[in-house]
């Protein structure tokens, strides 16, 4: 008896954890994908594993130092784009797989210390602990406060940027507190799918979401929901047929979108031929 | 000597200045895009910028603006000056779900009743639950236009207002800058190609390429040999006869080139 309730209770830290990360990673993701910045988050998820590695080796907290790496490479990347010798995707491609291999180089180099490298690169959220649950929820809750803030002058630098500046939004503050929420986002949702497949968790839902939004919020609330849907039918399925966890999250939220996409762009032919057939 | 003659110095700024311009010079990448240039926008004032492409026209905004910072010279603004600003070929992408009254509404603090009659006063009413995607050229000039006038501003800067307006309608858009300007009394600056509407509706043009050749009123800068040379006799009021006297010459990259010593004496006008 004692054993099933342990069972229970850690599908339940999963589901839970990965909800809290989907409600998160949803209205930040609406952005990423306003924003054109699907391949900058793919970058700084890359570089999440030398935080990693850092932070076992300098014995610091994880999460503080995935975040501290990802905002490093952030302004180093920004400071780049700023010297326009390259080309952003050149750029991004640069940092994101010289960032990868040197974050699996360090973990190779830590002495006495075993790292499930798997669970890392895609994530193991069955393995949820409830000190990791209080780190989604504190980074979630921290990072859907300030999103709520920076709302406003990040849509209006969305739509346009010199039109905002001029209206006085502080451009380059705004910018960075949005890539301290980015990073935020994948230090905790690393341990749901990893850091190959972070973006996806932003990106997917709220690709999904936009069929169904007519404004910016209620894009972002749909990606919210199509997010928590993929993470409990992907974890449900999982559990179900004994997949990788991770990657099943992806793979539903994957489905969900060509469902939704694929719904919508029929509806109109099958109204029309269902109007023919009751004719 | 002409006394109408425009002259290359600008005018002397008075003390009522919205923005002012001091010897600013600006470099990107190791090109000087623009060079030396002196002015002061005013109330009630239209001035237009106008000049070949890549003269530096919307660089000299966006450093009026304070989006790039000059590398030489200063900007002075008056305190707390509130700009409309109106920029260049605005597209925003489909997947971004927003209405016309959303985009109004990120102007700043305003109330829902003032989008509307934002809206209404630059004449498109009609569009104001329309996602914006959905309108055209035209009517997006006039909603920038309504969006910039929510910020009740004392300066408006327009970068080619007319532009994806069918020419037909073009001066529509600038019989409307000229009641905003009446109604407000703001300053106007923009840049503007239709030429022939610049020079019915501006109190002063600039004549811009890298330096400012030429300024003035703008029959007198039609007949300036510096716009001439820039723009050709057969434009708006150009049909003065081309005389060509000035004192320098623009090398390949546009570089001024002085040519003689005595060419500084003002001896240009036609």
């Amino acid at each position: 008896m004692i054993e099933s309730v342990n069972v229970d209770d850690f599908i339940i830290r999963a589901f839970i954890g990965g909800v809290l990360v989907a409600i998160v990673a949803g209205p930040l993701g609406t952005f990423v994908v306003w924003r054109r910045m699907a391949y900058f988050g793919d970058t700084l998820a890359h570089s999440a594993l030398l935080g990693v590695a850092l932070g076992f080796l300098l014995s610091l907290n994880l999460n503080l130092s995935v975040i501290a790496v990802c905002l490093g490479l952030a302004l180093l990347l920004v400071f780049l784009q700023h010297q326009q010798r390259l080309a952003s995707d050149t750029l991004l491609g640069i940092l994101a797989h010289s960032t990868l291999s040197l974050g699996m180089v360090a973990v190779a180099f830590l002495e006495g210390i075993r790292i499930d490298l798997m669970a890392y690169l895609f994530g193991d959220i069955l393995a949820i602990s409830y000190d990791d649950l209080g780190w989604i929820l504190g980074g979630g809750l921290l990072a859907l406060v300030i999103l709520g803030f920076l709302w406003r002058p990040l849509l209006a630098m969305t739509v346009h940027e010199d039109l905002a500046r001029v209206e006085g939004v502080p451009a380059t503050l705004v910018s960075m507190l949005f890539m301290l929420l980015i990073a935020v986002v994948i230090a905790v949702a690393m341990k749901v799918v990893g850091v190959l497949l972070i973006t996806s968790l932003m990106i997917i839902p709220a690709a999904t979401a936009r069929r169904l939004a007519s404004t910016p919020e209620q894009m972002a609330w749909f990606a919210a929901g199509f997010g928590c849907l993929a993470v409990v039918g992907g974890l449900g399925g999982s559990l179900r047929w004994d997949t990788p966890t991770g990657p099943s999250i992806v793979v539903m939220a994957a489905v969900l979108f060509g469902a939704i996409h694929l719904v919508w762009g029929l509806w109109p032919y099958a109204v029309r031929s269902a109007r023919r057939f009751f004719k | 000597m002409n006394p109408q003659a425009p002259h290359r110095s600008s005018v002397t700024a008075p003390p009522d200045a919205l923005i002012q311009a001091h010897a600013v010079t600006l470099r990107l990448g190791g090109r000087v895009i623009l060079e030396h240039i002196d002015l002061s926008l005013q109330a009630g004032r239209i001035i237009t910028l106008i000049g070949p492409n890549g003269a530096g026209k919307t660089s000299l905004l966006r450093v009026l603006l304070g989006l790039l910072a000059p590398s030489a010279g200063h900007i002075s603004r008056a305190p707390r000056l509130r700009i409309g600003y109106m920029p260049q070929r605005i597209v925003i992408d489909p997947v971004l779900p927003i209405t016309v009254r959303r985009f109004l509404s990120l102007a700043g603090r305003v109330q829902p009743a003032q989008l509307a009659a934002a809206l209404e006063e630059t004449g498109v009413g009609y569009l104001l639950n329309q996602p914006i995607q959905s309108v055209s050229g035209g009517e997006m000039q006039r909603i920038l236009l309504a969006r910039a006038l929510l910020r009740r501003p004392q300066l408006l800067v327009l970068d080619e207002p007319a532009q994806g307006v069918d020419v037909g309608r073009q001066g529509e858009v600038f019989a409307l800058i000229e009641q905003l300007r009446q109604r407000y009394h703001c300053g106007v600056l923009m840049v503007s190609h239709e030429l022939h509407w610049v020079m019915a509706a501006a109190d002063e043009v600039i004549c811009l390429n890298r330096h400012i050749c030429c300024t003035g009123q703008p029959q007198a800068v039609s007949r300036h040999p510096e716009y001439l040379k820039l723009f050709g006799e057969q434009l708006p009021f150009g049909v003065a006869p081309y005389r060509h006297q000035h004192d320098h010459a623009h090398d390949l990259c546009g570089n001024v080139i002085r040519q003689k010593a005595a060419a500084t004496k003002d001896n240009r006008s036609p």
